[in-house]
């Protein structure tokens, strides 16, 4: 569904990304992981529109995402749940939820989503006229990711979901993209929690330096050596 | 004592204008981050509409708001179609810059035009009702002034509701705090920016609607209406239009008060003053979030 090949990105003069490709495809939970600076966050302002790569193609559903306006890809059925969450903090959870439904194929379906998104996040629903810039980091994390799915997305992107949050709500947050998986939404998950990410994952891509370095099914790399060395801590690498 | 008091009073009158003016240039600031310099002269041209239609076809001015606030809503869109449009692809440290540099070139080029259109005299819109006055104890209130007060602030708040219920009017606030989010929640922050800037053009026509009943008018007001609106934006801060009308009313009674302690020169040194003081103590203003 969604298939980056031989991506080029930089900022200025720094490389950020070095032909890239990776793959999504329809109803898969795919993780991207890799150290800070790897250029995770990058490839999702590729395919979210907000940064225009210098060489090679990204396509969705057949078709060329590269000229087409960040707003626009929303409209096509990609969500991102951007790192640091990016709510509107002066505004209500209402509100921010609403705004999520924006685009005119996701306003349509706005009442049935609303829904859905209260369901996951039971919690939410009361406090739904609260200002999101008095919730705490956990909350709001549910907030964005309830926002992305108010967009009625096909896919959705999250770029390190469980950054700072209370590890018992990180459970809640990733049991939840499980059901949303389970809804038929293909998830791309960049995340810093590598273990949690391996056990949701379908596949995984490991970026270093801009480029993809490792691949595989995630219980695979959940043993792979390299994979436990780097980023599961000495105590896991002996096992 | 009654004269302060009637000092006071007209200060506020005024002090409503004067919030009016600033909301039009916040909402600007605040959501393309674009200071438009030649707000003053949108002022210039409201009052001169209704000036004209009042001129030429008999329109009483309060009713001239019905056509002055959708024409400038217009020229806004245009002004910014043609113009700010362009300023704010560039990112925010150049976008500031060229939006001065536009601004200005707006400024003197509309000035020109006021002076081709309608000369450099004074004008002033004299209706049958205009000396009327309400007396209240020993202070008068004239009745055009106290409408025009009245009148701002229905507009403000009438504002203020659009942008807190009215879709779109969500997407603009949401667009000011955070653009990239915007766009990333399927936000056209383009047409934002455009409802934005003509929203601000409607406030300034209709500001300057009211300057031209209630005071007067020349083709020069332009910079000094635009310069008393940034002193109450920097008072107020961003973010909210309330807020922002009553740092108009602020003003505009700091003003009758250092004009009454210290005489007429003053009057706009306070201005001038409260400006300074605002940036060193509370750069965010007295309304206003404090930066990231």
């Amino acid at each position: 569904m969604l298939e980056l090949r031989g991506l080029e990105a930089a900022y200025g003069d720094v490389p950020a990304l070095s032909g890239v490709t990776l793959r999504v495809g329809a109803g898969e939970i795919v993780a991207l992981l890799g150290p800070n600076g790897a250029g995770k966050s990058t490839l999702l302002g590729c395919v979210s529109g907000l940064v225009r790569p210098r060489a090679g193609s990204i396509s969705w559903e057949g078709k060329n995402l590269l000229t087409i306006a960040p707003h626009l890809i929303v409209e096509r059925g990609l969500a991102v749940v951007p790192e640091g969450r990016r709510l509107f903090g002066s505004m209500t959870v209402e509100d921010n939820l609403e705004l999520g439904a924006f685009s005119p194929r996701a306003r349509a379906a706005r009442r049935e989503s609303l829904a859905r998104v209260f369901a996951l996040f039971p919690d939410l629903r009361a406090r739904r006229r609260q200002v999101v810039r008095a919730l705490s980091g956990g909350q709001q994390q549910m907030v964005a990711v309830g926002r992305a799915l108010m967009a009625s997305p096909r896919l959705l992107m999250l770029d390190e979901p469980s950054l700072g949050i209370a590890p018992q709500l990180v459970r809640a947050i990733l049991d939840a993209l499980v059901e949303i998986n389970r809804a038929g939404v293909a998830i791309l998950l960049v995340e810093q929690n590598v273990r949690a990410a391996l056990t949701l994952a379908h596949r995984a891509y490991i970026l270093e330096g801009g480029r993809v370095v490792g691949e595989g099914a995630g219980a695979d790399l959940l043993r792979d050596p390299h994979v436990r060395r780097a980023y599961l801590g000495p105590l896991a690498a002996g096992g | 004592m009654t004269l302060l008091a009637q000092q006071i009073v007209l200060g506020l009158l005024l002090g409503g204008l004067y919030g009016l003016a600033a909301a039009g240039l916040s909402l600007v600031f605040g959501v393309l981050k674009v200071l438009n310099v030649a707000h003053g002269e949108l002022i210039m041209l409201g009052g001169y509409g209704a000036y004209w239609l009042f001129a030429l076809l008999g329109m009483d001015p309060f009713a001239a708001l019905l056509l002055v606030i959708p024409g400038a809503l217009l020229l806004g869109a245009g002004l910014y179609t043609g113009l700010f449009g362009f300023v704010v692809r560039a990112h925010e440290e150049t976008r500031i810059k060229n939006s001065l540099l536009v601004g200005f070139g707006l400024a003197l080029a509309l000035h020109a035009l006021a002076v081709r259109l309608w000369t450099a005299d004074d004008r002033s819109i004299s209706t049958g009702y205009g000396g009327a006055v309400l007396t209240v104890g020993p202070i008068a209130i004239p009745l055009i002034r106290l409408a025009s007060l009245l009148v701002a602030l229905a507009l403000i708040a009438g504002l203020h509701l659009l942008l807190a219920r009215w879709r779109w009017g969500k997407a603009i606030r949401a667009t000011a705090e955070d653009w990239q989010a915007a766009l990333l929640t399927g936000i056209d922050i383009r047409r934002a920016y455009l409802l934005a800037f003509a929203l601000g053009t409607a406030l300034a026509g209709a500001a300057g609607t009211l300057v031209s009943v209630g005071y007067s008018i020349s083709p020069s007001i332009g910079l000094e209406w635009t310069l008393k609106a940034l002193i109450v934006v920097v008072l107020a801060g961003l973010g909210s239009m309330l807020g922002t009308f009553v740092a108009g009313l602020f003003v505009g009674v700091a003003e009758a008060l250092s004009a009454a302690a210290f005489g007429g020169p003053y009057r706009e040194v306070v201005g001038l003053v409260i400006f300074l003081v605002v940036l060193v103590l509370r750069p965010q203003g007295l309304f206003g979030r404090a930066s990231r």
